[in-house]
């Protein structure tokens, strides 16, 4: 029971972690239509960042909080940068997959180009939280342990989707955003800056994806440029699961991924070592009897 | 070959209507032609072009050093499977990122029956495009209710399962997933050729085949309904496109055309591999690309992206002396330009450029060609989910 629900939780931070950046690229996708293959790569940029502020010995040395500040507010103007400089003109030809091979580029460049800067070697993040652990509750003589890690990524990771959910359902920009990410011609007639939007909606993207990153790699006892590649996988199969429109869609399916993931490494010895196997077949199961995912909305088509 | 392209610029009608809705302007009775009929110059440069490169390949072999040649042979591998996804992706519209994984079915396939029961390699080439093709029309039932983005994401699971569940169930010498097959079982079968030459050979005999039979089924009756099914597949359907049957079909076609590659790959390149986990997912990327780049939804576009991608990759490895880290940046960023300066694929460019020069000579002459090569591209370049999934 107790190591039920210590994997339970380690599964609930993870899964967040997932949720997190199955968060961005639904919001990339919903306001610009891209799935935005480059997400991991961003972030890991991102993380990159981070370190070489946070970092004592080859860094700025600057506190870890600040320096997750700092690297978000650089990944936000990077992001929409990169919405308006290499996106949007790609996008104009009308034709999808031509952007996909966009954010492949990106992909492949960003991580080399962040393993040129920052070296190959696994890179050691320092952790916002305190060490140690914290006792949750006692069942019956085992004590339910979670180290404190755990417990503020959770914290972190959950007001920012609450902050965000307020951002998009209770302001004003928040509504332009929507308004846009529906239906852009008639949020332009409306007098919404639709080009702005969708900078913001790509900066909002990938400041998530920096705070998601570097909470990830404080956890880590190194991380390297392969950070990024296992959890991109994991996202993806949220956000498809989730519904890929539906924001909270994103988070629920992170979540379903993560626990399922955790207790299967626990749990389900056959499957050593093909524990992706679980969460995929979720993913696929699910698609197959909802095509538009848990929370996605479906779509009449006119003919 | 088949450039519509150009036939559009001469005959409007057929740029920018459905075929099958310019083939009653025949006469009753008569068989309609199955392409519009060519200007002599296009013809006759087409025969010109067409004998130079058949002489070029036949004698690359003999002038190029066995380094090279393995070079180009990975390039023809490439192509098959970049000509299994634009069946698919380019032609049908249901994207997949998902083809590494039939690509690895293929390969251990081939790397399997060669090591443990010692089959030669040429006899396994049919079995893995089987084996492939069943797993792909495996994937391809579910297929039928995921659409679109979800599609693509489906079939990136496929790619990121497959290294994990082959390093559980293939175990190559020293416990590691990893199939060698001994070099000497791919000796050439003909005297007069080295062993280099002699895969060379079987790739582009093979490559021609399979991309003449793809150039034929693109043109047929299953090509109209899956160009259909891409465009508009409730209309499809009412005008009796059987839905299932052609999307199940393609996608195991596609997932045969891979599991071909990955076979010949095992030729190439002596190895079967799933150490690395993402190497498949790579390989996805890769086809993907090579589709793109070279103009998806039209023929010759998966080749002339797949030499272009070898081509390039090989040139930005050493690009930079003590820098070999960047060299996947300069790749990405070769790719980006591609799609800024070609957003159709350098074939699609080639066309529009082809047409736009056949519009300027001919076009005075016989009539005023009524907006025909601005609306071409979506015609010939439609590629992925041209149906809007309701954003």
């Amino acid at each position: 029971m107790q190591l039920f629900v210590e994997q339970v939780i380690n599964g609930i931070g993870n899964g967040l972690v997932y949720g997190s950046v199955a968060l961005a690229l639904v919001i990339i996708f919903r306001t610009t239509g891209v799935l935005n293959f480059a997400q991991g790569e961003m972030a890991l940029f991102s993380t990159y960042i981070t370190w070489k502020l946070a970092s004592e010995s080859d860094g700025f040395g600057l506190p870890i909080v600040a320096a997750i500040g700092v690297s978000m507010a650089v990944a936000f103007v990077a992001g929409a940068v990169i919405e308006r400089v290499l996106i949007r003109p790609v996008e104009q030809a009308r034709s999808p997959l031509n952007v996909v091979i966009v954010t492949l580029g990106l992909f492949l460049g960003l991580n080399s180009v962040a393993q040129l800067i920052f070296g190959t070697d696994p890179q050691l993040m320092p952790s916002p939280f305190p060490e140690g652990n914290v006792e949750l509750f006692s069942s019956g003589g085992d004590a339910v342990v979670v180290s404190k890690d755990t417990i503020g990524l959770i914290a972190v990771l959950v007001a920012e989707c609450v902050l965000l959910w307020l951002l998009l359902q209770r302001t004003k920009l928040g509504l332009k955003l929507r308004a846009v990410a529906a239906n852009p011609d008639s949020a332009r007639l409306h007098g919404i800056r639709a080009g702005t939007m969708l900078m913001l909606g790509w900066g909002m993207a990938a400041a998530i994806g920096a705070l998601a990153g570097s909470l990830v790699a404080s956890q880590r006892t190194g991380f390297d440029g392969s950070l990024m590649q296992i959890i991109i996988v994991y996202a993806f199969a949220a956000a498809a699961l989730g519904g890929f429109d539906s924001l909270i869609g994103a988070v629920v399916a992170g979540l379903i991924v993560g626990i399922a993931d955790a207790l299967t490494v626990q749990y389900v010895d056959p499957l050593e070592g093909i524990e992706v196997v679980v969460p995929l077949g979720l993913i696929l199961v699910v698609l197959i009897v909802l095509p538009n995912g848990l929370f996605g909305r479906r779509t009449v088509e006119r003919v | 070959m088949s450039s519509d392209g150009t036939g559009a610029a001469v005959e409007p009608a057929i740029g920018t209507m459905p075929e099958a809705a310019a083939v009653p302007a025949a006469a009753p009775g008569e068989r309609p032609p199955l392409w519009p009929p060519l200007p002599r110059p296009v013809l006759i440069a087409r025969i010109i072009i067409g004998v130079a490169l058949s002489v070029v390949a036949l004698y690359a072999p003999f002038y190029f050093t066995p380094e090279n040649n393995r070079i180009i042979s990975q390039a023809l591998y490439l192509s098959i499977a970049a000509m299994g996804l634009n069946l698919l992706t380019g032609f049908t519209g249901q994207v997949s990122i998902g083809h590494g994984a039939f690509f690895g079915v293929g390969a251990f396939t081939t790397a399997i029956l060669m090591v443990d029961h010692g089959w030669t390699f040429e006899a396994t080439i049919p079995v893995a495009a089987v084996l492939s093709g069943l797993v792909g029309m495996l994937v391809g039932f579910p297929a039928l209710r995921v659409r679109g983005l979800q599609l693509a994401l489906v079939t990136l699971a496929l790619a990121v399962l497959f290294p994990r569940v082959a390093s559980k169930y293939v175990e190559g010498a020293g416990g590691v997933p990893l199939l060698r097959p001994p070099r000497s079982d791919f000796a050439s079968l003909i005297d007069g050729l080295d062993d280099d030459q002699w895969a060379y050979f079987v790739c582009l005999i093979i490559t021609v085949v399979l991309f003449v039979l793809a150039w034929n089924l693109v043109r047929g009756r299953m090509g109209r309904a899956m160009v259909a099914v891409r465009d508009q597949e409730i209309a499809a359907t009412t005008v009796g496109v059987n839905l299932a049957g052609t999307k199940v079909g393609t996608f195991a076609l596609s997932a045969a055309y891979a599991g071909v590659a990955g076979s010949l790959s095992v030729m190439i390149d002596r190895i079967a591999d799933a150490t690395n986990p993402i190497l498949y997912l790579q390989r996805s990327i890769e086809f993907l690309v090579a589709m793109v780049i070279g103009g998806a939804a039209t023929i010759l576009g998966p080749a002339v992206g797949a030499f272009l991608l070898v081509w390039l990759r090989r040139n930005t490895e050493d690009l930079i002396e003590g820098k070999e880290i960047l060299a996947p940046a300069i790749f990405g960023a070769a790719l980006i330009a591609i799609v800024y300066v070609l957003p159709e694929g350098v074939v699609g460019g080639v066309r529009r450029l082809l047409a736009r020069l056949g519009r300027r000579s001919s076009g005075s002459a016989a009539r005023p060609a009524p907006a025909s090569a601005s609306d071409m591209p979506d015609d010939s370049i439609n590629p992925g989910g041209s149906h809007d999934e309701g954003t």
